[in-house]
């Protein structure tokens, strides 16, 4: 099983990447988990969220507290929230950032996992136009899970996106533009790249 | 369940029936139920129609409260006593003493 | 055919709403059931359902409405949660008294106070003696196949009670999970249509519903209900049975989870018991001798059945998603004892209270449970708490 915990903040859509992953998981065949933190969501504070992808069907309904994965969305999150928590040693770290491979790297001292930094807003801001960050990480984790193939996550989503834009479908373009640019926009910033 | 139209007084439902017996819910199957309700016994004085003092005016028959002054033919008929409460409102309305009010009220019940 | 999907419990239920096309919605919205009529709402002006969608100013209202829908011969529904569904406690006994077959998507949320929304059973408990029959959920195809089933068992004659089907609110109800849907065709078959002999409508036949009972009634239409309630045992199953010929998926009043031998149990219900299974898989890989019950109807209430399955446990643990403040523990802790008593005596049993305002329950809080009831199998029954708590910060 694989466990994947996002760190957001109200509005960045964290939850919105969490139940695509799971679009994407399924169509793969797994068995899904998508869910957010249970509580009333406020713009701007932190929020998280949650995957767990498996082969076989699902059972535990609680939260996740040693996770595979940590998806910071925001990375103003790293101090105020305890990003880190319960990751497993061998675990990956996707995070949104601008800021120089070291200088992230640095957040993380003593991680001996992956950490990859994607600049996620910048993806965003020159695709979409505005800085909504949790597109292109969607894609970062879709390919660092694993669990999908770069044309099926990029036709799956452009039907997902198709469904959820219904009413402004011109924004789907601009989504598939960020999934794409993001796919293999992700620079590991603690050693070699793994592939 | 049947699709027969059925009344609670053609099944025979009353205080003495079993928990069998009712209907479902409660419900009150039939229009017009409370003709079978005897509020005759409610009764402590009854009224007397006096026919040799009616004019039949029909003052009486629009104030009973209960419906208990049948009419036939624009001709009231005697009291309906397995409804009549004895309220005496018909007794004061009518101009020519052809109703009086009795205390032995219970006698003339009947459904 | 079955087809997989994936999906939240809220959209699991509206779609088998959709499926099912009943007469008449009137629900007001509350977190976390909202979605629910939202769902609704969409598939009507989306011209998938002939559903009349009743709008209303109240969940008091919303109950009412149902009630009158129903009275008038025709399938009707809500949806609520938590303070909505406290709301209707007056119409709910109503609704149970005039054996209206109104089915009711519950999505259990604490009720106020303090006021909070996450999951606790603390609202449906609450409800537990108005007559309503109660179907709890462990995950969203629970939710789906409980509510494919619902208006079967509330209309059957037999019963005529109404039915609440519960799920966990946001563990279930807003989780995204894998589920098995069926042909809109199929579900609509297996939920069948609604006749009733009489109604208000009918022109042929008046009839007057929730009239004034004068005492020398009352005990006797109590009753009647209480063996409606009875009834409805077989009916569930028989149901149960036949959903299972028709979609495979078999149900009965509650599951045993790796009962054979156990000797360790918990008796829980909805979502929690698919946490603490995982629990009982790793003990039993460990060679500890755990198994589970996981009570699916609560009403009417499966003693003799869960008596009978718990004989021969050594130590078993009553889990309540909400605190009855009766300083003795839950209302699932009090029932599953009156069960035993007398039939299964001499099981050493622990109420647990946990997961009060969405408290999370974690497999390692099963298994360290678990760990607990091993504990107590070897302790003298009196030195055994009624109850306690589990998962706050002392």
């Amino acid at each position: 099983m694989i466990e994947i915990r996002w760190h957001g903040r109200g509005g960045q859509g964290a939850k919105t990447a969490a139940l695509l992953l799971a679009d994407a998981a399924f169509e793969t065949g797994l068995y899904v988990q998508g869910f957010p933190e249970y509580g009333p969501e406020r713009m701007g504070a932190p929020i998280t969220a949650y995957n767990r992808l498996d082969d076989a069907p699902i059972r535990v309904h609680s939260n996740i507290y040693e996770p595979d994965m940590v998806v910071v969305v925001d990375e103003t999150l790293i101090g105020a929230v305890d990003v880190r928590g319960g990751l497993k040693p061998a675990g990956r770290i996707v995070v949104n950032s601008s800021r120089a491979a070291a200088r992230v790297s640095e957040e993380f001292a003593g991680f001996e996992g992956e950490i990859y930094a994607v600049d996620a807003a910048d993806i965003s801001i020159r695709c979409l136009g505005k800085n909504l960050p949790n597109t292109p990480l969607l894609s970062v984790v879709a390919r660092l899970s694993g669990i999908i193939g770069e044309q099926e996550f990029f036709k799956v989503m452009e039907g997902a996106f198709l469904e959820k834009f219904a009413a402004k479908p011109e924004v789907v373009e601009g989504n598939m533009n960020a999934l794409r640019e993001a796919w293999n926009g992700a620079v590991l910033v603690n050693g070699d790249r793994d592939e | 369940m049947s699709k027969e139209i059925k009344t609670n007084k053609m099944q025979g439902i009353c205080e003495q029936s079993g928990w069998r017996e009712l209907t479902e819910g409660g419900f009150v199957y039939g229009e017009g139920n409370s003709a079978f309700f005897n509020t005759g016994d409610w009764r402590t004085k009854a009224p007397a129609w006096r026919p040799e003092n009616c004019k039949q005016c029909l003052l009486c028959y629009p104030v009973c409260p209960d419906s208990s002054i049948p009419v036939e033919n624009s001709k009231r008929q005697d009291f309906d006593m397995f409804h009549c409460k004895g309220c005496g409102i018909c007794a004061k309305v009518c101009p020519f003493g052809a109703i009086a009010m009795e205390t032995a009220g219970k006698e003339g019940g009947r459904e | 055919m079955s087809k997989k999907n994936r999906m939240s419990g809220n959209e699991a239920v509206a779609n088998a709403i959709r499926q099912i096309d009943p007469d008449v919605i009137a629900a007001f919205p509350i977190t976390p059931s909202t979605e629910i009529p939202q769902y609704i709402s969409k598939f009507k002006a989306d011209g998938l359902i002939s559903t009349e969608f009743v709008t209303v100013e109240s969940e008091h209202s919303a109950m009412s409405a149902c009630i009158g829908a129903s009275a008038s011969g025709v399938r009707a529904m809500t949806a609520t949660s938590s303070a909505g569904m406290a709301l209707m406690y007056e119409l709910l006994y109503v609704a149970a008294s005039d054996r209206l077959p109104i089915v009711m998507a519950a999505v259990n949320r604490t009720l106020s106070g303090p006021i909070n929304i996450n999951t606790e059973h603390s609202d449906s408990m609450g409800a537990r003696d108005s007559g309503w029959i109660q179907i709890y959920s462990e995950n969203a195809q629970e939710a789906y196949d409980n509510m494919l089933m619902a208006h079967r068992i509330a209309e059957h004659p037999d019963v005529m009670l109404p039915v609440m089907i519960c799920q966990d609110g946001f563990i279930t109800s807003h989780a995204i999970e894998n589920i098995l849907l069926e042909d809109d065709e199929a579900a609509a078959a297996f939920a069948g249509g609604y006749d009733p002999p009489h109604h208000l409508l009918d022109p042929e036949s008046s009839v007057a519903v929730g009239p004034y009972s004068v005492s020398p009634y009352v005990m006797e239409m109590k009753v009647a209900q209480a063996n409606a309630m009875i009834r409805a045992r077989k009916v569930i199953l028989d149901v149960a049975a036949d959903f299972e010929k028709t979609f495979g998926r078999g149900y009965g009043l509650f599951e045993e989870y790796r009962m054979e031998g156990a000797e360790l149990a918990l008796l829980i219900m909805s979502s929690a018991a698919g946490t603490a299974k995982v629990a009982v898989d790793r003990l039993r890989e460990k060679g500890v001798k755990a198994g589970l019950v996981k009570l699916r109807v609560f009403r009417p209430f499966p003693a003799a059945e869960l008596a009978a399955a718990l004989k021969g446990v050594r130590a078993l643990a009553v889990m309540d998603r909400s605190e009855g403040f009766s300083a003795n523990g839950g209302p699932l802790g009090a029932e599953v004892r009156m069960a035993l008593y007398g039939k299964a005596d001499g099981i050493k049993t622990i109420n647990i209270v946990f997961g009060l305002g969405g408290r999370d329950a974690r497999v390692e809080d099963f298994e360290a449970l678990y760990g607990e009831l091993a504990g107590l199998a070897g302790k003298p029954a009196a030195d055994i708490p009624y109850f306690k708590h589990m998962g706050q910060r002392e």
